[in-house]
């Protein structure tokens, strides 16, 4: 009897596999994050920083700080003016400052003033509050990987979300949005 | 009209699956030779439907019909030939209808030169295989089908992602899944022998080509794949033990096993029940790769769009047709043992050791690889698993295994004779002894040398069995003999090209672990970076547009102790369509080392590059040795005991005999 107990072996282990895996695709089913490590910094404050402004931009107040990024939900978006793929994204940022859900506040990653604000001019400004960070200090002390990412930053200054490459239509609607309005609440 | 046509052909490969499934499985059970030879002509018209279907799938990506969803995603009319043709499969939609190709091709293969099989197991084979083909069909057909229309067509194509326009890629899906389809091969035999409770010699002779076959297209399939992450990713790496990367590693190591038991079965008939699970298992593991791929339960660079209900159908598959098999184990296996007996010092004893280590191997990489969501499964939160802990499992498995390989050819069947083999391995010893030695003292002859050295002579170790085994085969009263040389079987010679291969691919691996520098700075035009007794000095960077991109092209120039050696061109490209970028690497391959040049991004206005330099020690003797492995197979094959029907095996077996 032991014997064919061997043999069953290899079914039990395959058995027990599939439950785990049916159990997860559930959970995507249900719409679960399921990044196994979506960024170290989830659910941490945001890192200490103080960020110049852009010289020239003439809004005010300008620059961004941690301070600045509690008190209300907002989102950062790391991009610089090199970055091809920001480009893309760039009009769906400008029709999040439009609607008004969440202001877009803006890290210019490794980029020159000069070259900021002509970028600007040309493709439209969304951003609230712009701090330069031409050193990579506070992209380093985010954990960015590669330009564009975007935090999602609760009221408390803590980091709820990190969607890494460009955000597209569908990803502002069914994820960002969603998880905005339930912050806000 | 072609992707309906293509549509179509599709649709109706789904009945013939189902006749050639059912059919001949009745024809089998009930001793209707009619009805088991239903399963030739569905098994060709299966592949002469699917054929249509792809090839007019081709014809949409070539012709840019932009009124098919799929050619609307995955192309652009400014994309080459060569990646127009292959976004065919470099989506998820179109490269399960290549793999349900390929499939079809394997089934039509058994049909065509299967002459010399017993009637009852063709007509089983072709049954499990218009099976599996019918599982894959209703996935395509009803979750990823390639052939959709948007109305209206858009002018443009979305473009395929940059990374994969790049030839090694445009060939590393199709050999893999000739390696991964292939193994369905080993599982519709084992399917068909547990049915009829039998397993001997003749099953595992008939299933080890077709093993031989899949295993040597996974080799090269997996040599591209890591060639191609080399050089297009920048990163100067070649491994990463990326979930990707090990679904297709552990069919490997589970189908090296299976190669290496099916010889015991076809000699000894021992090892039966075992080899059977191996075949179930390669090709279960092959399924798991696909899923995993294409769920969305792991993450993963290389991953696939994923899609919930895609990872629903495929799991359901997947558990009927490992369920399925599984379970048909448990009840036939028991029966199957017998066979011999066991002497530990015997080539069915190293052989057997072999398996353990291997199959081990594959164990602990498939746990590494889902330990992240078994752990989560079990409350235990989110972590990741990362290279220390396939290094650390890893290797202590290898050593023993690739020691072994160079023992293992020396050992005769039933009883072997220990001290003679290792007396005839005497030279090899000294070999690898001397390059420990001359390696530890080159490198220093530190603690940190060790392990280098000790790679290297157990490359060396293995090296020179491999060619001391052969010259003793081929040596006539100790001279090398070209009538000797002629007489062995090929299968020798592939043996032993693919143990020579395996040492190659140890030098790279352990020479690139050990000796690999890496400098990263920003240059501006004028300075330099020392490496490796190079120096390459930054002579500055200029646009350069290709037909789909924007580029930047850094030149360097190397030098070596003044005098020039070579100028390297990088390039950093930006594609608009898909809007990315991608780095293209400049590399020198020498014999010893690769001298390997990454440009990166503008830093300041002085017109200054962030530049990667890296020298990497002996790479190209990974693809050397990778496809040494791989030619040892295809050599293998042309053996001729894979082409005389059962009835001439005697003639065969004497032959080998005489030559050992």
């Amino acid at each position: 009897m032991r014997g064919r107990l061997v043999f069953l072996l290899p079914l039990a282990i395959v058995g027990a596999l599939m439950l785990v895996f049916g159990k997860r695709l559930l959970d995507v089913g249900r719409g679960e994050d399921l990044r196994i490590l979506p960024t170290v910094l989830l659910d941490t404050p945001v890192p200490d920083m103080a960020l110049d402004a852009i010289p020239g931009r003439g809004r005010n107040p300008d620059g961004l700080t941690d301070e600045d990024l509690r008190g209300e939900v907002a989102l950062v978006n790391i991009w610089g003016s090199w970055c091809v793929a920001c480009l893309a994204e760039h009009p769906v940022l400008n029709e999040i400052a439009k609607s008004g859900v969440v202001p877009v506040q803006g890290i210019a990653w490794r980029d020159s003033p000069a070259a900021s604000l002509g970028w600007l001019a040309k493709h439209g400004d969304p951003y609230a509050r712009i701090g330069q960070d031409p050193k990579s200090r506070a992209a380093i002390a985010f954990g960015v990987t590669g330009a564009p990412e975007t935090f999602v930053v609760d009221r408390q200054g803590v980091i709820r979300y990190k969607h890494t490459g460009p955000i597209s239509p569908e990803a502002w609607e069914r994820t960002i949005k969603p998880l905005v309005m339930e912050l806000s609440k | 009209m072609i992707a309906e046509l293509g549509h179509f052909a599709l649709a109706l490969a789904l009945p013939v699956a189902l006749i050639q499934s059912i059919v001949p499985m009745m024809g089998a059970a009930r001793g209707v030779s009619a009805w088991m030879d239903v399963g030739r002509p569905a098994a060709l018209l299966q592949l002469a439907l699917v054929t249509t279907s792809f090839s007019a799938l081709m014809w949409c990506f070539i012709n840019s019909d932009f009124s098919v969803v799929n050619v609307f995603q995955n192309s652009h009319t400014a994309k080459p030939l060569l990646y127009k043709i292959s976004g065919v499969w470099g989506n998820h939609e179109g490269s399960m209808v290549l793999w349900i190709l390929i499939l079809a091709a394997f089934g039509a293969a058994v049909a065509a030169f299967g002459g010399n099989l017993p009637e009852r197991l063709r007509a089983r084979v072709l049954s499990v295989q218009g099976m599996i083909g019918l599982g894959f069909l209703l996935f395509v057909l009803f979750t990823s089908n390639p052939f959709l229309r948007i109305d209206p067509a858009p002018i443009e194509g979305r473009g395929l992602n940059p990374l994969l326009q790049d030839p090694g890629l445009a060939f590393h899906p199709p050999m893999l899944y000739l390696g991964y389809v292939g193994f369905s091969m080993a599982f519709s035999f084992a399917v068909a022998a547990l049915i009829e409770g039998r397993v001997d010699a003749a099953w595992a002779r008939w299933v080890r080509p077709w093993t031989l076959a899949a295993w040597t297209f996974l080799t090269l399939g997996i040599g591209l794949g890591s060639w191609w992450a080399y050089y297009e990713l920048g990163w100067g790496g070649w491994w990463f033990w990326d979930p990707v990367e090990n679904a297709s590693f552990i069919p490997w190591l589970t189908g090296t096993a299976l190669l290496h038991s099916a010889i015991v079965v076809e000699r000894r008939e021992t090892l039966k029940s075992w080899t059977v699970l191996l075949a179930l298992i390669t090709f279960s593991l092959s399924m798991l790769g696909t899923f995993l791929v294409r769920s969305g339960i792991i993450t993963s660079v290389h991953a696939f769009a994923s899609d919930p209900a895609r990872g629903v159908f495929v799991l359901l598959l997947l558990g009927i047709a490992v369920g399925g098999s599984l379970t048909l184990y448990a009840i036939r296996a028991p029966a199957l043992e017998g066979g011999g007996l066991f002497a530990p010092i015997s080539r069915e004893g190293g052989l057997l050791i072999n398996n353990l280590l291997l199959t081990t191997a594959a164990a602990t990489v498939l746990v590494g690889t889902l330990y992240p969501l078994l752990a989560e499964a079990i409350g235990l939160g989110k972590l990741s698993v990362g290279p220390p802990y396939f290094n650390a499992v890893f290797i202590p498995l290898m050593t023993p295994l690739l020691l072994l390989t160079g023992v293992g050819p020396f050992l005769a069947w039933k009883r072997a004779d220990l001290s003679g083999a290792l007396q005839r391995l005497k030279l090899a010893f000294v070999t690898a002894i001397a390059v420990f030695a001359g390696v530890w003292l080159l490198t220093g002859g530190g603690l940190g040398a060790i392990a280098a050295a000790a790679g290297m002579a157990l490359a060396a170790w293995l090296g020179a069995a491999a060619i001391v085994e052969w010259l003793s085969r081929a040596s006539l009263n100790g001279m090398p003999s070209l009538s000797r040389v002629l007489a062995m079987p090929r299968a020798a010679h592939g043996m032993t090209l693919a143990h020579l291969g395996m040492a190659v691919v140890i030098v790279g691996i352990t020479g690139a672990s050990a000796w690999k520098e890496e400098r990263i700075e920003a240059l501006k035009p004028g300075q330099h970076i020392d490496a490796g007794g190079y120096r390459f000095t930054f002579d500055g960077a200029r646009r350069t547009d290709g037909p789909n991109y924007e580029a930047v092209q850094g030149t360097y120039t190397v030098t070596k102790d003044g005098a020039p050696v070579a100028v390297l061109t990088p390039e950093r490209r930006s594609y608009a369509q898909p809007p990315q970028g991608t780095t293209e690497a400049a590399i020198l391959s020498t014999f010893t080392r690769d001298l390997y040049a990454v440009i990166g991004e503008p830093d300041g206005d002085e017109g200054a590059f962030v530049s990667r330099i890296f020298i990497e020690p002996f790479v190209p003797w990974l693809w050397a040795g990778v496809l040494m492995m791989g030619l040892g197979g295809f050599v293998s094959l042309t053996d001729r005991r894979y082409r005389v029907g059962a009835g001439r095996r005697a003639s065969t077996v004497a032959a080998v005999q005489a030559a050992a």
